[in-house]
């Protein structure tokens, strides 16, 4: 990464686009020598039937100078993994938890992924584009109304 | 039906001295109008129960204004809004947890079906966990429509069965 880089304006704002290996050390660069002290927030966008096909986007801002900047990155379909921040900011603990839950995304180093927004039982990753759109997950059983109707006719 | 005779021993002999009614109607007429509510308040609807509740519209006329933030005292669940699986739950322990009688008032489109979403998060009408007794559509309803719901419900505890002692009485 070229000082430069950090110049051009893409979209109203500053853009990086890395290669997963070299996100530790992007981000590193980015805290260290250009101040980027506050970790905003990490997403994914699912691109299906792109190769690779997620794209983490990241979001970070600087206090000292008022600044973002955006990080993207993209991982495979088969081993969506990328290196955890949790080393740079504690915050992002938690930001990657969310992405993990609706992504799938796994963030090598961050040592609690459990369900942050979903449920414990939870199969599957509901902002993946092949999710299917209207599928539910219940904890509590759906009433069995045939069965109420026939208790309720003999109550009668 | 037994008839119901009261007699009022201090008024003069003229006009009032009895009223006979039947007692399903009596203690219906007097519960319709105690209908104390428990707000399981989880979205925007909050605004339009906040303003229905309030002096403009004033559900206390109806004897149902109190709310009692203890599900054991209350005696109409209002569930105010959007409902997720993760929620259901505590949805459910809620309703369990009030004594009999109990009614129930699905507030606004989310409570009633889902309302717009249809996704992975939302119990599509709490009607799937829990019985539903009056249903008040809008997103968010109109005051004037909560108060239609409120006098509807009236209507049916006034109407129903109100066992007391035995399923018989």
């Amino acid at each position: 990464m070229a000082p430069d880089e950090l110049n051009v304006l893409k979209d109203g704002m500053r853009m990086l686009v890395i290669e997963p290996a070299g996100l530790l050390g992007t981000v590193q660069r980015l805290k260290s020598e250009f101040q980027f002290d506050l970790f905003l927030d990490v997403t994914a966008v699912d691109w299906l039937g792109k190769s690779p096909r997620f794209e983490l986007v990241y979001h970070f801002y600087s206090t000292a100078h008022r600044v973002r900047v955006r990080l993207k990155t993209r991982v495979p379909e088969d081993d969506p993994t990328v290196d955890s921040l949790v080393s740079f900011y504690g915050s992002a603990r938690f930001m990657e938890r969310e992405c993990h839950d609706m992504y799938g995304i796994v963030f090598r180093g961050n040592d609690d992924l459990r369900a942050i927004l979903l449920y414990e039982g939870f199969v599957g990753h509901p902002l993946r584009k092949d999710y299917p759109k209207d599928q539910e997950q219940p904890i509590v059983p759906y009433r069995d109304l045939a069965a109420e109707a026939d208790v309720g006719s003999k109550a009668a | 039906m037994r008839a119901r005779v009261i007699r009022i021993q201090s008024a003069p002999s003229a006009a009032f001295e009895y009223i006979s009614t039947k007692k399903d109607e009596l203690v219906g007429w007097a519960r319709k109008f105690s209908i104390f509510p428990y707000p399981f308040v989880t979205a925007c609807c909050a605004m339009e129960f906040m303003a229905v509740s309030s002096t403009p519209y004033d559900t206390d006329r109806f004897g149902a204004a109190l709310p009692r933030f203890s599900p054991r005292q209350s005696d109409l669940l209002m569930v105010v809004g959007t409902v997720t699986h993760k929620q259901a739950p505590v949805l459910l322990k809620v309703y369990e947890q009030m004594c009999e009688p109990k009614w129930v008032m699905a507030f606004g489109v989310c409570a009633t079906s889902g309302g717009f979403y249809r996704n992975y998060g939302t119990v599509q009408g709490i009607d799937k966990i829990i019985p539903v007794d009056i249903y008040v559509p809008g997103c968010p309803p109109r005051p004037e429509t909560v108060i239609d719901g409120i006098m509807k419900l009236q209507d049916k505890i006034a109407g129903s069965r109100h066992p007391i002692i035995t399923k018989d009485f």
